[in-house]
């Protein structure tokens, strides 16, 4: 019995009146956990009822602690029948669990009806005593920490990364149980939501499990989905790095590991050169594998392709694989019986990271994007102790994944992520990462020493090592056009890199960075089972295609040469395929410059025709030309020279590639009338083609004054200020149903995500300048003619002034800076000297912000809160806060002596109001920011208290009386958030970072006036301290004695 | 193409005044985007229309759901739904509880009842501003009126107190729900010329004077304060009022009092003799308002009796505002000397308050 938990029901406000009689309520709580339940009191006739209940305490296994989550329901008294439910509170407890995150739960969670939303708040505290269990048998992992954030969280140092730990469940889904039909939406909604808590629940026990077999003590970039199978069930799976973190000691987390920058910035460059230079690129080919093994499943898997200037070059090959699908089928069933052989041997198998950001010196090199896709008839889950088929269909997936970072030369894939697209009995399950090369110190039981010593041997040259390509020149795995490295001229680099990343903190950027996306419709006939999975898979290769040629072309368009962020999101519907690609492109220094696009038509002859693409070219030639200048995009010119020249050999292959590819003389005409610089060329051969150029022109870039990106931060700022807002925005569209051409369909889409796009620039408009990070797209296909894009993002504001200063104050700063910390941490002499050099034309992002942040941080704090808001509102507050208190004390007190007090003394009354400040405090809501970032721009991070994660349904059958679909989405995820807020609040925090909505789907019946909307979120509560009220603290430690490698990860972030 | 759902959360509350305004104006979504398209906010931003209605719809949604805490303005601190910075907080409530000036001058001093509402068609007609929003003013009146009609203590604090009001604000507020109370008539015609601010300025004096309230300062047993409510006229005091009648019912005391203001204001006053003239008449103006305020439909036109007796009286023979404030002076000030007059407590609290609201109501 190794633990107690304690909970105390304290008080409920803003009831809903349940008794219209005498418009009040009887309300009392019900308090479950496991099968244990206990109830307060009735709280008569009052909608603020003041329960004050005695402890009830439940004593439970660790295992149902993890798993279990506190199940709390108000409801109302009625003598005569049923008691009725006013909603319920489910307390995820996990974060009491392990000892650095909360040690009590207590505040005011809104009490949740899946029918009605939030009826009123309630006050709840919890405890729980843990008793040591030394059982090494024991089923829980209770200890291991979980964090959604997908770097080394601040203020943690990662002592070794284990590595990639996976886990699946699954259940039958309540909604489809033959008892969904006889019971209330209310309780089919609740089964489901207390089934998907209690399915995380049991999924973080056992990937816990599997850290400490692995001796981690943490799980960094965890990420759990849900499969929403419909008949066949619901699976719950997770993936994650095990790792062992080590926290820093409290001034170490203080000073050097949060703190100080330059610290961090003069170590990174050393080891992991992440900056310009890049390598290779994809595009997309494709290359089928086979799944000989399990049939069912036909992959098509993209390995990162070349593209050097190959215009609308062949597709690879594809097809095949599917003719052999029927006869497949029955033999994977055959085989799924028999249990999957890789179960066993699959642990340590594939060396994958989902991490986006690293710490100095773990990646060396970054081979390109690896991606495989899968499609899968959905068959029910006959026994959800056994999730084998869903385990076996990763495990290939991942397998395949594997081989492609092999062919890439590369020994590890990091960024990784699966995701899942579910329509009807199909799925496809994609995964994708990057292929890279790490150093081996950091995933063995070597300790940073170890690592150190590496560092030196490689000496890389900093900013650029990470683009070197990591594979053999001569024996590439894809045709690829290789140049030296334009920054340091030693090594190869590809003339394009796409990785699924962040940017490396030390990559040596030019100019700013921007959103890129490319969006692509496919038609499909409706089909069933078989016949359906086959025309999915058959498209697949085609559109994985063209979402790699739109980015190019767009990349192109923008004048730069690198993606990082890259997520592809394939989405299946009745009767068509969507594809989205988000990125953020940069101009990498250590990359050659871009060619441009080069419009080639077919019809040479015709004079009109002739115009009309010379026309088109000029336009072309113009964006790329006011891109450049929007991006800063102002690569020395000189360096090309030199590079270009001494290399001829690159060139002469990939023009050989190109005229194997094409067979238009003409093409090559022009190519080779571009000269060196490679440039792509369009061919204009069709009106799809056609089509594909407009399009190109058609994104218009954001107004001035905003900035966009999908990366935690925008390459080029590095000032930010204090202010963020974080949002969430939804659309649906319905097309009209006549006419569905590819084009229409094409143009309704992006015209679809560009309208959102301008939407958010408008609205966050009283932001500028700022920019929009973390843009994360979702698109689903909830109905035939229905097309839903989800966006969450968070718009930052910064510094413009500060933007436009030059450089070189930061460079004289850090290399201050780097040499005053030199002298503090001479246990890394070497290192520091080397890289305090390379660094310096361009400084992180990370000294920016902190120079900017300890310069003048209190002054930009301040102009940044006081800003948006008007004098007229100013004073209104003091109203409001003086207001507040005189309503405290009236009700505190008498009447009458409170209206003397007043009006004897305004001074005695200005100084009470002083005094009472934090009670005036605790009236109001506390602010809870949430942010999908890792961090919290102006402010340190000083605690992580546990994961969040939450998932909630809402449905009505008054849809019309809650002011339609959107009125209904609207109050709903306004709910969602109030509630992540609430719990973070409860545990103490002030703060969400790397908060992700992972699904949010909604369905809708207007004609019976009905709607349901299912919404997964999670994310990391923490405490966060701003970093003007840090200094004070700081001053007063002892200058630092944390070691800088450990805070690695961060700034990166 | 058409547009199914199209929704904006932010994790804060993104509040644009200026579609607040146009919503407390009761604009619909479409009139709306008219005029936010007028004010060249597309040119400004490089925005389209279509982003301008689904903005607008947007902000229209977030108010419409933000209105039910609105009227009761604690509930929006302390909900948990909406995060809004307490100065936004603030903005909204303020602005949602602010009132137009032509519509304020049509209900005040009438009953707030469901009848009054059905002629809220024929306001919006007369001051042009739409039924929406003069029905969310008439029903914000109602509301204010309802919560603090039985409360006691100050009225002004009890506003504030249960609606977050500014200080300006709830002080309007209580001249609005006092003049309900007392049902003061304003809408005569003679009355037209006066503004709310006006009849808020007398309120104030009133509430502070002539209420229940007002003698809650004086030391009495708190036990005894079951009327301690400003909204009510102190009936008491009202009886009292039939004292001050010997004033002008004395023939010897009204002499008395006329020589006495006269040889004050001898060569000081402008119209010296029209003041000399009429001063009978206005002295019995005055102190028949008093002795009539025992009847309930005598205070309902207290204004009128005021602006009848004494102001027109004064302005028709171009009294200056100084000479009125002259003579108001020594026309309070003398009755002390008056050495048959027993009440002098009693008119002080009557004509303090009168020479105030006097001054306030003599203006063209």
């Amino acid at each position: 019995m190794p633990g107690k938990l304690k909970v105390k029901i304290v008080a409920g406000r803003h009831l809903p009146v349940m008794d219209r009689a005498s418009d009040l309520t009887d309300a009392f709580v019900e308090v479950k956990f496991g099968n244990t339940t206990f109830k307060t009191d009735v709280y008569l006739k009052s909608l603020n009822p003041q329960w004050n209940s005695e402890w009830f305490k439940f004593e439970v296994d660790d295992e149902d602690l993890q798993d279990e989550p506190l199940q709390i329901t108000v409801l109302d008294h009625d003598t005569y029948s049923a008691n009725d439910a006013i909603g319920k509170v489910y307390i995820d407890i996990d974060p009491l669990l392990y000892s650095e995150a909360a040690t009590v739960i207590s505040g005011w969670f809104p009490i949740y009806d899946t029918i009605h939303g939030i009826r009123g708040e309630i006050n709840v505290v919890v405890k729980v005593d843990l008793f040591n269990d030394l059982n090494r048998f024991r089923q829980s992992s209770c200890g291991v920490k979980f964090f959604c954030t997908t770097s080394i969280p601040k203020c943690y140092r990662a002592v070794i990364i284990h590595g990639f730990v996976e886990e699946l469940v699954v259940n039958e889904d309540p909604e489809y149980q033959w008892i969904d039909r006889i019971r209330t939406p209310r309780a089919s909604n609740e089964a489901r939501q207390r089934l998907i808590s209690l399915m995380s629940g049991e999924l973080q026990r056992k990937i816990g499990l599997k850290v400490l077999e692995m001796r981690g003590n943490a799980v960094v970039g965890y990420l759990q989905c849900f499969d929403l199978e419909g008949e066949s069930g619901l699976v719950v799976r997770a993936i994650g790095t095990a790792c062992t973190l080590d926290k820093l000691s409290s001034p170490a987390a203080f000073l050097p590991a949060c703190n100080s920058p330059s610290k961090e910035m003069k170590e990174s460059p050393l080891v992991h050169p992440p900056s310009h230079g890049c390598r290779s690129t994809h595009n997309s080919p494709i290359h089928t594998a086979t799944g000989s093994r399990l049939t069912q499943n036909f992959s098509v898997s993209v390995p990162t392709l070349i593209y050097t200037g190959m215009g609308s070059g062949s597709a690879g090959k594809e097809g095949g694989p599917f003719k052999a699908l029927l006869r497949q089928q029955t033999q994977s069933a055959l085989e799924q019986r028999g249990g999957s052989p890789h179960r066993f041997c699959r642990r340590r198998e594939f060396p994958f990271f989902t991490l986006t950001a690293f710490p100095p010196g773990f990646l060396v090199h970054v081979g390109g994007v690896v991606s495989a896709r899968s499609v899968k008839l959905l068959d029910r889950i006959h026994n959800p102790d056994e999730p084998e088929t869903r385990d076996a269909w990763w495990a290939e997936i991942r397998q395949e994944i594997k081989s492609h970072a092999k062919a890439l030369g590369c020994h590890a894939v990091v960024g990784y992520s699966e995701s899942t697209s579910i329509c009807e009995e199909v799925c496809i399950l994609s995964a994708s990462g990057t292929a890279a090369v790490l150093n081996p110190r950091f995933l063995q039981d070597g300790t940073m020493e170890g690592c150190l010593e590496q560092r030196l041997e490689e000496n890389l040259p900093a900013g650029c090592g990470f683009c070197h390509i990591p594979y053999d020149e001569l024996n590439m795995p894809f045709p690829a056009h290789l140049t030296y490295c334009c920054n340091c001229r030693k090594q190869k680099v590809p003339d394009v890199l796409f990785t699924t990343i962040d940017l490396p903190t030390d990559a040596i950027v030019i100019g700013k960075g921007c959103l890129i996306q490319a969006r692509l419709c496919r038609l499909k006939k409706k089909a069933q089972a078989e016949a359906n999975a086959t025309a999915i898979s058959n498209l697949l290769p085609f559109m994985e295609y063209e979402v790699h040629t739109q980015l190019m072309n767009k990349l192109k368009l923008k004048g730069m040469n690198a993606l990082f962020g890259l997520r592809i999101q394939i989405t299946v519907g009745e009767n068509m395929l969507m594809g989205l690609a988000s990125a953020t492109g940069v101009y990498l220094a250590a990359l050659p410059t871009p060619g441009g696009i080069q419009i080639a038509g077919k019809t040479p002859n015709d004079g009109s025709y002739e115009q009309h693409i010379s026309h088109m070219q000029k336009k072309i030639n113009d964006t790329i030309a006011k891109n450049k200048e929007l991006y800063e995009i102002n690569p020395p010119e000189i360096a090309e020279e030199i590079i270009g020249s001494p290399i001829p050999e690159p060139r002469q292959r990939s023009r050989l590639l190109r005229s194997q590819s094409e067979s238009s003389d003409e093409v090559m005409e022009l190519d080779l009338s571009h000269g060196k610089k490679d440039a792509f060329v369009l061919e204009i051969d069709d009106t799809d083609a056609m089509e594909d150029v407009h399009s190109l022109l058609t994104d218009v870039p954001p107004p001035s004054g905003f900035y966009s990106c999908n990366t935690e931060i925008m390459p080029g700022i590095n000032n930010w200020t204090s202010e963020i807002q974080m949002f969430t925005s939804v659309r649906v569209i319905r097309l009209s149903s006549l006419n569905l051409t590819n084009q229409a369909l094409n143009k309704n889409f992006n015209d679809l995500c560009e309208n959102l796009l301008k939407s958010l620039y408008f609205k966050l408009r009283s932001m500028i300048p700022c920019c929009l990070c973390h843009v994360n797209f979702t698109v689903s296909l909830p109905e035939d003619e229905l097309i839903q894009v989800t966006v969450t993002a968070v718009a930052i504001t910064f510094d413009k002034n500060q933007a436009l200063q030059t450089t070189k104050p930061h460079v004289e700063k850090s290399l201050q800076r780097a040499s005053t910390d030199n002298e503090e941490l001479l246990q890394f002499p070497l290192e520091l000297c080397s890289d305090s050099l390379p660094s310096h034309p361009f400084p992180p992002a990370k000294e920016h912000l902190e120079s900017a942040s300890s310069n003048s941080g209190i002054p930009a704090a301040q102009r940044a809160t006081s800003v948006d808001y008007s004098s007229f509102a100013d004073r209104c507050s003091s109203w409001i806060e003086l207001i507040k208190l005189k309503a405290q004390t009236i009700r505190r007190g008498s009447i009458k002596t409170t209206v003397t007090v007043e009006k004897a003394s305004p001074m005695g009354e200005g100084n009470f109001r002083n005094r009472s400040a934090p009670p005036c405090a605790n009236s109001t809501v506390g602010v809870v920011k949430m942010t999908p970032l890792s961090f919290i721009p102006g402010a340190k991070i000083t605690k992580y208290l546990g994961i969040i994660n939450m998932f909630f349904i809402r449905e009505t059958t008054s849809l019309r009386e809650e002011g339609g679909v959107s009125g209904f989405l609207h109050a709903f995820i306004a709910e969602v958030f109030a509630m992540v807020r609430a719990h973070v609040a409860a545990l103490g925090g002030n703060a969400v970072v790397s908060y992700i909505m992972k699904q949010c789907v909604f369905m809708e019946n207007p004609n019976k006036n009905q709607a349901q909307c299912l919404i997964n979120v999670s994310g990391d509560a923490v405490i966060f301290v701003r970093e003007s009220e840090l200094e004070v603290v700081s001053a007063q430690q002892p200058t630092a004695n944390c070691q800088p490698l450990c805070t690695g990860g961060e700034v990166t972030t | 193409m058409t547009s199914e759902l199209d929704i904006f959360v932010g994790n804060t509350t993104l509040i644009d005044e200026d579609v607040y305004r146009l919503w407390l104006d009761g604009y619909s979504v479409s009139d709306a985007v008219a005029l936010r398209v007028r004010s060249g906010i597309l040119e400004q931003t490089g925005a389209t229309a279509a982003v301008l209605q689904s903005d607008t719809m947007d902000h229209y949604r977030t108010f419409h759901m933000l209105e039910r805490l609105l009227h009761a303005p604690p509930k929006l601190l302390h909900q948990l739904i909406f995060q809004i910075p307490p100065s936004r907080q603030a903005l909204l409530i303020e602005r949602y509880y602010a009132f137009d000036e032509a519509f304020v001058r049509e209900v005040l001093g009438k009953k707030l009842s469901k009848g009054t509402k059905k002629d809220l068609d024929d306001i919006s007609t007369k001051t042009g501003i739409t039924l929406k929003s003069c029905r969310r003013q008439f029903d914000n009146f109602k509301r204010v009126f309802k919560v603090v009609e039985e409360m006691r203590g100050s009225l002004v604090d009890n506003i504030q107190q249960h609606f977050l009001l500014s200080d300006r604000l709830a002080r309007d507020y209580a001249a609005i729900v006092f003049f309900a109370n007392n049902r003061f008539e304003t809408g005569k015609k003679k009355l037209q010329y006066l503004s709310f601010g006006d009849f808020a300025f007398c309120a104030e004096l009133m509430i502070q004077n002539w209420t229940l309230g007002a003698i809650g300062e004086a030391p009495t047993d708190p036990d005894s304060q079951v009327d301690d409510m400003d909204v009510d006229l102190d009936k008491e005091f009202l009886q009292d009022l039939k004292e001050l009648k010997v004033l002008v019912a004395d023939k010897d005391l009204l002499d008395l009092h006329k020589s006495l203001v006269c040889t004050a204001l001898r060569g000081k006053l402008s119209v010296f003799s029209e003041m000399e003239a009429n001063f009978k008449n206005l002295s019995r103006g005055l102190v028949n308002v008093a002795a009539k305020l025992t009847h309930n439909k005598d205070v309902r036109d207290l204004f009128v009796d005021l602006v009848e007796k004494f102001v027109e009286p004064c302005r028709s023979d171009h009294w200056p505002l100084n000479d009125v404030r002259l003579f108001l002076n020594q026309y309070s000030a003398s009755v002390h000397s008056l050495d048959g007059f027993r009440h002098p407590t009693l008119w002080d609290r009557y004509m303090g308050t009168l020479r105030g609201c006097l001054l306030r109501l003599y203006h063209d």
